[in-house]
């Protein structure tokens, strides 16, 4: 076991290499750079923008820029945004705190709506309860999660004339006003990604409750909702896991239209601004973070298979 | 129970609906609030950006996006009055400049009650220093306005006193006056320059109305009031009146307009579409008030002259001959950000042309039919009567790609067959560079009504123009006009001179010419008083008079 898990850990160097590579190269096969974009439609003369390009090294060849960079990552060193001149750790630290807590509370919101809800469209398949659970499903894989936040916005202030606050407080210092800035992002995510898990609960529940152990525990007169709650969804439990680690996963970056909607500060909303302005240090920094978060949740994981699943070794 | 959800969800769908329907539309109020009503000291203004800020350098950058939140923080020599924003009126200077009878020297007197925030005194050094930098940046100090200061003579701006400054210039510069109340002319001291010529990247430390802070990345800016600030009202009170502001960084449109209509934020300086206005006028009803201006701002269409057909006076004759810029304004302006019809300068601005006059311009004639039917033949007599091409334009919808449609259409009704290549800004800023276009629509956005500014794209394309002018053209003629109207300091003199320029280049060479100019609204909460709206969105931004009112 702790070969494999060293193992696993020593795998992420080079598929986090691979990224930084596979990034470094489409951003700069994309035409026009940082500099091209911060002078559009503005009298400034070329001297202006050769001496800025020298100045961010980016009249250096690709392959000089490549090896600075990652000398500064060998070192533990993000570099330096090319927009704002600031350290990318910088950055990425006032956004990330928002990005986590918004998807931890989603996928709390989830995990809430999904597991239960899932169970019970699978206990009482094809009848009414199946047939609204799955409604609602549909509904959440149906809708983009920023529309139904477009829409909240737009309800809760036309109703109420309120939105969410604009500028994020840290639950530690006012719960109030930040969960006022959270709730309405955290159900419109939540929703979609509810939807995705509720459906796949309601799949492997179905699955095994058709499995021979589960009749074999009934036909010995075990209460139904051991039999469903213990032996069942314990082991319908894997392949939920996974999605909902996936999607945990995707919500740290990916959450770029509904942080615009609700002009979240976090990571998305950075990554969008950052291919915006063709900040390449910046994209760089974010993509490997993302990648090292997906990365380490597969990790995560695959060792909570073992907890769920006691027939499942790692040698 | 079945009706109950029924009846529920319709009415949860009809304000859905309603809340999405275009609301009337708003009236414009006076900037001021009522007549004769005294200002309000106290109170934070909060205000949106829709950008954040590169570095902190005003010298350095070129967006509003830095002007709006740090602006704030610094003052100028001179700047233009917030009352009339057409006149220049002295800012840390004490009075207008002095000009020597041949107008080559200005001699600048100094307040002598500046202080910076951090309590030390400012003086003519902290002037020379700052204007040093700007015109004559050392190396890996960057100044994309310098080539406004040109007629400034190198080691000449001296301190004559400690309250007292002189510029010497190598040639009478009608423009040189007007630039020093460049809003990007912050004053730093010199000191802090001197330490680190960078310093000023990365930190603020100005003489302006309100202090610095905070910044939190990609969320806000905060500034309080700086009760030493030297500047008073007309009544002796101390300015600014505000205690403080804060300016919210929200990117996204939807998420602007959400902002005002939950009050959250009262105000946005660059602009909205004409829909966003009425969404907020519906939504709030006699709580907003809506300024509107024309805008220094204008869309360019730009042929490529290096490459054929567009080397052919009469293709780019033919383009612009079929634009009916009069029939674009009328149905543009309800959509987007553009409104009126002019040449290079702005429209009824001081260097405008007469209608009567500009309409004898190609292409600026209100006779639609007559024009089109012109460009036709100008295209068969060049051969090109199937022409086909491609129109770069950038991914921006306001105004760029509903005013590059209705080129295209135009094109269409006389034969011409382009194709619009719509591009993400940086790749299409980098085929405008590289020259790697046929057509391009480009554009020009600037502080003052200054043809020295409006002309800067109009050099050759190999001399003074290199990096803006896109048509690359190289024509010692049109650099001998544009030369001359800068240093004719006649107001009426230089004003024939560019109305001559705009005929010679937008119609005997047809090199490029404007679609429609810009307009700006900014539908803002009524509370907010002491803000006029200007025809740029870069000046007027210190906040020195604003105040809030019930």
């Amino acid at each position: 076991m702790r070969r494999y898990v060293a193992g696993r850990l020593l795998l992420m160097i080079p598929t986090l290499v691979g990224v930084a590579i596979l990034t470094f190269v489409i951003m700069r096969a994309v035409p026009g750079d940082i500099v091209a974009l911060k002078y559009a439609g503005s009298p400034v003369p070329q001297s202006v923008i050769d001496e800025e390009r020298h100045q961010l090294g980016l009249d250096k060849p690709m392959w000089a820029q490549f090896t600075d960079w990652m000398g500064e990552i060998a070192h533990f060193d993000l570099g330096t945004s090319l927009w704002t001149g600031h350290p990318v750790v910088d950055e990425i630290l006032v956004r990330l705190p928002l990005s986590l807590e918004l998807a931890i509370i989603a996928t709390l919101l989830a995990i809430t709506i999904a597991v239960p809800l899932g169970v019970l469209a699978a206990v009482r398949q094809d009848t009414w309860t199946d047939y609204a659970i799955r409604l609602f499903s549909i509904g959440g894989l149906a809708m983009p999660s920023f529309w139904i936040g477009l829409l909240m916005v737009l309800a809760t202030i036309t109703l109420f004339g309120w939105a969410p606050p604009l500028v994020f407080t840290a639950i530690t210092d006012d719960p109030i006003a930040n969960l006022s800035q959270m709730v309405l992002p955290a159900l419109s995510v939540g929703y979609r990604y509810s939807a995705v898990s509720m459906r796949m609960t309601r799949s492997t529940v179905l699955e095994v409750l058709r499995e021979d152990y589960v009749r074999t525990a009934r036909a010995k007169g075990v209460r139904e909702s051991v039999v469903v709650l213990r032996h069942a969804l314990r082991n319908a439990l894997l392949p939920v896991v996974t999605v909902i680690s996936l999607e945990f996963a995707f919500l740290i970056g990916g959450l770029v239209v509904t942080e615009q909607v609700f002009n979240l500060n976090g990571i998305g909303k950075l990554l969008v601004d950052a291919v915006a302005h063709r900040d390449y240090t910046l994209i760089q920094a974010l993509v490997l973070l993302l990648a090292s978060v997906f990365v380490l949740i597969n990790f995560v994981v695959d060792m909570v298979y073992v907890v769920l699943d006691p027939r499942i070794r790692y040698s | 129970m079945f009706n109950r959800q029924i009846a529920a969800f319709g009415v949860t769908l009809a304000l859905l609906l309603a809340a999405c329907t275009p609301a009337p539309k708003g009236t414009a109020s006076s900037p001021s609030g009522a007549a004769g009503e005294q200002p309000q000291p106290g109170g934070t203004l909060t205000f949106i950006v829709n950008a954040e800020p590169p570095s902190f350098d005003g010298h350095r950058e070129t967006t509003f996006a830095l002007l709006h939140p740090i602006a704030p923080h610094y003052s100028t020599l001179y700047k233009f009055d917030p009352n009339d924003l057409t006149t220049v009126i002295p800012d840390v200077a004490a009075a207008m400049p002095e000009i020597s009878a041949d107008k080559l020297t200005y001699t600048i007197k100094l307040r002598t009650d500046v202080k910076f925030h951090d309590g030390t005194k400012m003086t003519s050094d902290d002037i020379v220093a700052t204007y040093n930098k700007i015109i004559f940046p050392p190396t890996g100090v960057l100044s994309p306005r310098a080539g406004a200061y040109a007629a400034v003579d190198a080691n000449g701006i001296t301190a004559t006193s400690p309250d007292a400054v002189t510029f010497k210039l190598k040639y009478p510069s009608a423009s040189f006056a007007t630039n020093l109340a460049s809003p990007w002319n912050f004053i730093y001291s010199a000191a802090k320059l001197k330490a680190d010529i960078h310093w000023y990247e990365k930190n603020i430390m100005g003489t302006g109305p309100f202090t610095y802070v905070s910044n939190t990345k990609g969320q806000d800016w905060v500034g309080k009031k700086f009760p030493d600030y030297f500047g008073k009202d007309k009544n002796g009170v101390q300015l600014p009146y505000l205690d403080g502001y804060k300016a919210l960084i929200i990117t996204d449109a939807s998420a602007e307009v959400n902002a005002i209509r939950s009050k959250q934020a009262a105000i946005e300086f660059r602009g909205f579409t004409p829909q966003q206005r009425d969404t907020l006028s519906g939504a709030l009803g006699s709580a907003l008030a809506i300024q509107e201006a024309p805008w220094i701002c204008v869309n360019y269409v730009v042929p490529n002259t290096k490459k054929p057909p567009f080397d052919d006076v009469r293709v780019r004759q033919a383009l612009t001959l079929a634009i009916d810029r009069y029939a674009g304004s009328t149905s543009l302006q309800k959509i987007t950000i553009v409104k009126d019809v002019g040449g290079l300068m702005r429209p009824k601005g001081p260097f405008a042309q007469t209608d009567s006059d500009l309409q004898k311009i190609a292409g600026f004639g209100t006779d639609g039919a007559a024009n089109k039917a012109k460009a036709k033949q100008l295209l068969a007599d060049a051969g090109q009567s199937n022409l086909t091409f491609k129109f770069l334009n950038r991914n921006i919808t306001t105004p760029y790609e509903p005013v590059a449609l209705f080129v295209l259409d135009q094109w269409k009704q006389i034969g011409i067959n382009a194709t619009h290549d719509v591009k993400e800004t940086s790749a299409y800023q980098a085929d405008l560079r590289a020259g790697n276009f046929e057509v391009a629509l480009d554009f020009n956005c600037d502080f003052l009504d200054e043809p020295d500014l409006q002309l800067a794209k109009f050099w050759s394309a190999s001399g003074l123009g290199k990096g803006l002018n896109f048509a690359y053209y190289d024509d010692a003629a049109l650099d001998k006009m544009i030369d001359g109207q800068s240093r004719e300091t006649d107001p009426a003199k230089r004003k024939a001179l560019v109305a001559d320029i705009e005929k010679y280049a937008m119609d005997t060479k047809a090199y490029q010419y404007p679609v429609l100019w810009w307009y700006r609204i900014i539908p803002y909460l009524n509370t907010v008083r002491g803000w006029r709206i200007g025809s740029n969105h870069y000046t007027n931004q210190d906040l020195e008079t604003v105040w809030l009112g019930k």
